[in-house]
């Protein structure tokens, strides 16, 4: 890593629930405008460790800071109005039900009084536009969307407001292959339009390669190894190649859960 | 021998604690709530939604339920009070009864049952489906968006219903007294007004908005707190629901208590 001060820095986090402990000492560094890659098994600490970053989990230990503020130590006002410059698109999009697709996807601009009803429907129509939905999706809800629409939506939601750093959790979960490579294809374009820095947690390895510019494997709520996303598979680490080539034996045994 | 002492009061100990959590839990959920009824910003349509969805939507079911009371509660009376030649207090007793317990009681309950569960079922599926964490990170503060206008419509609309309730359950009693009973309309009308003072309808108006907030209250705090899926919703509505209910009886007395001493 250069010198330059990184866009989110993790050093010593932690976080327990009850007597399991999620993240024992994350230290984890992504430069501003690269596509980070986080990658691990299941209950590795991934989603923890983005949700410490959204603050949507408060870690018992450790530093996050984004462009050199520490957030944890931010007033609860500040910290909120940190969220205007960060996007996110859930596993499962998480598209408000209530709401029809043109408004959840402006749903942020409005939230805010940033623009009008009227404003925000033209809104909704160019950024569908850009992750390849016709005008008329607007009016659908999200129930009448295929999964690979919702996807593409929750997309949309998450770059709206144009923010400049955009996590993804497991953005081609549940798609099929053509697909997963659209959305990503669809991600590596809007993070690069938008200039934003994306931090991705993926199981899918093809997916990993395609919008990871570099990785980082976690395991046991630790960062094991960190580089580029094309040594996958060939790092010279085995716990990651193990992992990247889907591997049954090697460092990681799976634990059996009680 | 010690153990078999001990375990029945660790057990109530630790259900006390468990008990004074919740307590504790709901209270500063509540004022969470209520506090960003005066902070900006303010969702007006989302207030305005759920106040239709409370007062316009519950409407058939809680008049039903006042009419059929004011009928039942006309022929109960009669039969009890015909034992000792006091008919004519029927009419007092029918609005009386109704404006001060039973119209926000059975009210409160029907909408406990349908607004509370609605409430719960609602907030617990967007809390199962990251749509909550969503509106986070939407930068949107979830208690301001989906809970305080929930409370705030709740708490508005209960006293429209049990008004409402309370004209449709003396209706319902005149129509017994007069088709069944055999009173004059303007004599049954007559009585029912003069027996009836301010205090008993503001008293009835007052225990219906707390049993809205309570309502709300318990609906949006079950759904926010679930968790684990498809069952976990299902748990957090039944709690909802059940919860709501014997807080509704169990305040029904307290304030009954305090009108009394007035």
């Amino acid at each position: 890593m250069s010198g330059a001060l990184p866009k989110i820095r993790m050093r010593g986090v932690k976080k327990a629930f009850g007597p399991k402990r999620v993240l024992d000492g994350v230290d984890l560094d992504v430069a501003a405008g690269q596509g980070m890659v986080i990658l691990g098994g299941s209950g590795s600490g991934k989603s923890v460790t983005i949700k410490c970053i959204l603050g949507l989990i408060e870690p018992d230990e450790g530093v996050i800071e984004i462009d050199g503020v520490d957030v944890l130590k931010l007033p609860r006002r500040e910290r909120e109005a940190l969220g205007d410059r960060i996007g996110m698109l859930f596993q499962n999009g998480a598209l408000f039900d209530s709401l029809p697709v043109w408004e959840n996807v402006c749903f942020k601009l409005l939230a805010q009084n940033r623009i009008t009803r009227a404003k925000a429907r033209e809104k909704a129509v160019e950024v569908l536009a850009q992750v390849g939905l016709a005008e008329t999706v607007g009016d659908l809800s999200p129930a009448e969307l295929s999964g690979g629409m919702q996807k593409r939506v929750a997309l949309a939601r998450a770059i709206a407001a144009q923010p400049d750093i955009i996590f993804f959790d497991e953005p081609t979960t549940g798609l099929d292959p053509i697909m997963g490579a659209v959305i990503d294809g669809l991600i590596v374009d809007c993070v690069k339009r938008l200039g934003a820095t994306a931090v991705s947690i993926t199981h899918d390895m093809a997916s990993a390669r395609r919008i990871g510019e570099t990785a980082a494997m976690i395991h046991k709520g630790r960062i094991v190894w960190t580089g580029p996303a094309g040594n996958l598979g060939h790092s010279g680490n085995a716990m990651v190649d193990q992992f990247a080539n889907g591997e049954r034996e090697g460092p990681i045994q799976m634990e059996l859960r009680r | 021998m010690a153990a078999i002492l001990l375990d029945p009061l660790a057990a109530l100990g630790r259900a006390t604690l468990g008990a004074c959590r919740t307590l504790g839990d709901v209270a500063l959920f509540a004022l969470e709530a209520v506090s960003h009824l005066v902070r900006p910003p303010f969702y007006g349509r989302l207030f305005w939604a759920a106040f239709v969805e409370v007062a316009w939507f519950s409407l058939p079911v809680v008049a039903l339920t006042a009419v059929f009371t004011g009928m039942v509660l006309a022929l109960q009376s009669y039969t009890g009070f015909a034992r000792f030649n006091a008919q004519s207090a029927i009419a007092s007793v029918v609005v009386i009864s109704l404006v001060r317990e039973l119209g926000p009681v059975l009210a409160a309950l029907m909408v406990a049952g349908r607004i509370g569960a609605s409430f719960a079922a609602e907030i617990g599926t967007m809390r199962v489906t990251d749509q909550i964490d969503a509106l986070t990170t939407l930068s949107t503060n979830p208690m301001k968006y989906l809970v305080a206008p929930r409370l705030l419509a709740a708490t508005l609309a209960l006293p429209l219903l049990v008004l409402v309730a309370d004209i449709l359950g003396v209706m319902g009693g005149w129509l017994i007294g007069t088709l069944k009973l055999g009173f004059v309309s303007a004599a049954y009308l007559k009585s029912t007004f003069d027996f009836l003072q301010t205090g008993d309808v503001i008293s009835g108006l007052v225990k219906a908005a707390v049993f809205g907030f309570i309502i709300a209250l318990m609906g949006t705090w079950c759904g926010y707190r679930s968790k684990g899926g498809a069952q976990g919703v299902g748990g957090a509505t039944t709690a909802a629901v059940v919860a709501s209910s014997i807080l509704i009886l169990a305040l029904d007395y307290v304030l009954t208590e305090i009108f009394f001493a007035q």
